[in-house]
């Protein structure tokens, strides 16, 4: 494998020698909402110092990406460059040979362990795409309501509860921001946010792969028990509140606290008129480690029948660089580059959003890596669980049961529990 | 004299050959292609390995799948039951009222009555979430206007009424199409035949279920049968306001909806194409078994009456 890589490069290599020293990349991409920022502001910095090589950024609608990816790979028609999803969609294009292996790419060696495991082979041999970013979890407030009703951001668990109690006596605004009608955000914004705190991150997280702990036990169970007593705190007919009804009433000002991710930074700074401050998960009382959601999401490969192998290895190499870590990170305020180096947000909400990474400690989305990959699929068994927790159709620890036995019965480490 | 043969009569091919190639292309191919499809189970690398009829057995019997399976034909029947105790007996009587003569301004409510069946489902779904929405929706304003105001719900969100809410949202939408069908029947009935009855005294309710009803049955049969064949197909407005995991707690999920999300997978699901396709023989099962039922039962049962 490695010396057919090896001797298909050299080809390629000698290939665009010959040719003319102007090399045009193509990048795909799901993410149209970036097509400016990319146009205007990264790719120009990119070729003040590589004039030679013309990048042209060409996203897909985000439900539709995986679909055209597979087909215009399958059709030999897709870009060089390749945006990578997390985990099973992006490790079947590398099995299937449609990435290239990154082991040798310099500058790889800016990225964390937690950072590449999202794009990593199940051994740990291949890297395939170099990491771009990260979204953290935690809660946007309006800190006008915080103001008005003299609130501060709550440091434990049960202080956030006796927070909310407050908001809901006083009247005025609704406590919580969130709805169930999608189900996702039960799942994500709930569950995966609150949860890494009990079930203490990473080591938790690995325990569920490894089969050493489940989900109808320890932090696992706590959590749906903890996010049960959201219950009366949500907005009038949440059951119904789909994901953009919460954003809107949430940025019209009409609510407190929106459980969230960073990705929303961007949106509401546009069409928030008051301020907003934003706090981590808050541990439960008498624990000192907090722990965030800090969840891989976005990554760039390499496209193995691409004509211009070296002028896009020079792209990925440069995106392993401190200067395009800075400015992915300005540009996309929310979307936090997974490098090591040190860099500096201008954006004060996306500035706190990242300095929970060295506070706490970061981990990713306990379903996303190796359990989704059967059926049920542990993703869509969280949402549904957290879904009927929130609307009181299910306890704490039925949903838990029901989430466990969906993944005892196809996952073996965890039958063997 | 012998009598001369008659050419062969090409022209018939002719005329066939247009509706034969585009049905063998568009349709029974792909059928016939997703039930091969039903019988295959793929292998690593992609490989398509024959399994037989085992992707039926998991489905019909495999904890994961049969439960899903039984929820998604439960709610289709529940989705067609509305469908024809709400959608065709309003269907019945805006055709039968907009067939009669005092009736005035008949087209224009003809009109206005059928326009959502020609609007696209993304817009009808789009509109009636917003108009059910517990936090910008008018329900609430609606209901508290003639009293009830205690009575609204999150309509969408809750097990127990989203499936009857979307339910009602299609007959809305649909019920254009038995009202066309039905007055298009109600139109060409026989002016004497009205008349004499109504000569010997007979009542305008008389006259309707006597006279008019037996005679439309037939259209009775071709609604129902439309009306069945398109509820079991039915997918885009749940997908559209519930999202393909039809929630909250598969309360909607329909057969479309639990193929659509096998076949095409969802979110960190991988799509299944051999078990998509095994849920698309059934849904092919149970339609055909539905026509098959119209056609023996009821389709041969009628009498032709000349008028």
């Amino acid at each position: 494998m490695r010396l057919k890589h090896f001797l298909l490069l050299s080809v390629f290599l000698l290939t665009s020698l010959v040719m003319a020293q102007q090399a045009t990349l193509t990048i795909e991409s799901w993410r149209n909402d970036d097509l400016r920022i990319w146009r205007d502001v990264i790719i120009p910095v990119f070729n003040e110092q590589y004039p030679d090589i013309e990048v042209i950024f060409s996203p897909t609608a985000p439900a539709e990406y995986n679909a055209v990816l597979a087909s215009k790979l399958e059709a030999g028609t897709a870009g060089d460059l390749i945006t990578c999803r997390p985990f099973d969609q992006s490790l079947n294009l590398f099995n299937e040979g449609r990435l290239v292996s990154l082991n040798d790419l310099p500058g790889l060696e800016n990225f964390s362990d937690v950072a590449k495991s999202a794009w990593i082979t199940d051994d740990g041999s291949d890297v395939f795409c170099v990491p771009m970013a990260s979204v953290i979890h935690g809660f946007i407030y309006n800190k006008d309501a915080f103001t008005e009703l003299g609130l501060s951001e709550p440091e434990t668990y049960e202080e956030f509860l006796a927070l909310l109690e407050t908001i809901k006596q006083s009247g005025e605004y609704a406590p919580l921001v969130m709805g169930t009608q999608d189900q996702w955000e039960a799942a994500t914004m709930g569950y995966q946010n609150i949860g890494p705190n009990y079930w203490a991150g990473e080591s938790g997280r690995l325990g569920l792969i490894e089969g050493s702990t489940g989900y109808d036990e320890g932090g696992f169970l706590e959590a749906f028990r903890a996010l049960a007593q959201w219950q009366p705190y949500l907005i009038n007919g949440y059951q119904a509140v789909a994901y953009p009804d919460a954003q809107n009433l949430f940025t019209l000002g009409q609510g407190t606290i929106y459980p969230s991710g960073s990705w929303e930074i961007s949106g509401f700074n546009e069409l928030a008129t008051f301020e907003m401050g934003a706090f981590p998960p808050p541990p439960p009382a008498g624990q000192d480690t907090c722990y965030i959601s800090d969840h891989t999401d976005i990554a760039m490969g390499l496209n193995t029948a691409s004509p211009n192998q070296e002028a896009a290895l020079t792209f990925l190499e440069w995106m392993t660089s401190a200067e395009f870590a800075e400015l992915y990170s300005n540009a996309l305020p929310g979307f936090f580059s997974l490098s090591n180096q040190e860099i500096t947000l201008q954006d004060p909400l996306a500035q706190e959003f990242l300095s929970w990474r060295s506070e706490c400690e970061s981990t990713i989305r306990s379903s996303y890596q190796i359990l989704s990959r059967g059926e049920p699929n542990n993703e869509n068994d969280l949402w549904n669980a957290a879904a009927q927790v929130l609307n009181g159709t299910l306890t704490p620890e039925e949903a838990a049961a029901q989430v466990q036995k969906g993944l005892e019965s196809w996952y073996e480490p965890q039958q063997n529990r | 004299m012998t009598k001369k043969r008659k050419p062969f009569p090409i022209h018939i091919f002719v005329f066939l050959a247009p509706a034969f190639l585009v049905y063998t292309v568009f349709m029974i191919y792909p059928l016939i292609d997703s039930l091969r499809l039903s019988l295959f189970s793929t292998g690593t690398a992609g490989s398509e390995l024959f399994v037989g009829l085992a992707n039926y057995k998991t489905l019909l019997t495999s904890n994961n799948w049969a439960p899903r399976l039984w929820n998604a034909i439960k709610n289709n029947f529940i989705f067609f039951a509305v469908h024809m105790l709400v959608q065709n007996p309003i269907g019945l009587l805006l055709a039968a009222l907009l067939s009669s003569k005092i009736v005035r301004g008949s087209s224009v409510y003809r009109t206005l009555i059928f326009t959502p069946t020609v609007l696209s489902i993304v817009l009808i779904g789009f509109i009636w979430r917003l108009i059910l929405s517990p936090i910008w929706g008018i329900s609430e304003d609606f209901l508290s206007f003639l009293g009830l105001g205690v009575l609204n719900q999150p309509w969408l969100g809750l097990e127990s009424t989203a499936l009857f809410t979307l339910s009602l949202v299609s007959v809305w939408q649909y019920v254009g199409i038995p009202m066309l069908l039905f007055s298009a029947a109600l139109i060409g009935l026989p002016d004497e035949l009205i008349e004499a009855a109504q000569v010997d005294g007979a009542t305008a309710w008389s006259v309707f279920w006597r006279i008019k009803f037996p005679l439309i049955l037939p259209t009775v049969g071709i609604v129902a049968v439309l009306t069945f064949v398109g509820n079991f197909n039915a997918f885009d407005l749940i997908y559209t306001t519930q999202g393909a995991l039809a929630g909250p707690n598969f309360a909607t999920d329909i057969l479309g909806t639990f193929f659509f999300r096998t076949f095409f997978g969802f979110q960190l699901q991988a799509g299944n194409p051999t078990m998509g396709a095994t849920i698309a023989g059934v849904m092919f099962v149970i339609i055909l078994s539905g026509v098959l039922l119209y056609f023996f039962g009821w389709q041969r049962r009628l009498q032709r009456i000349e008028l």
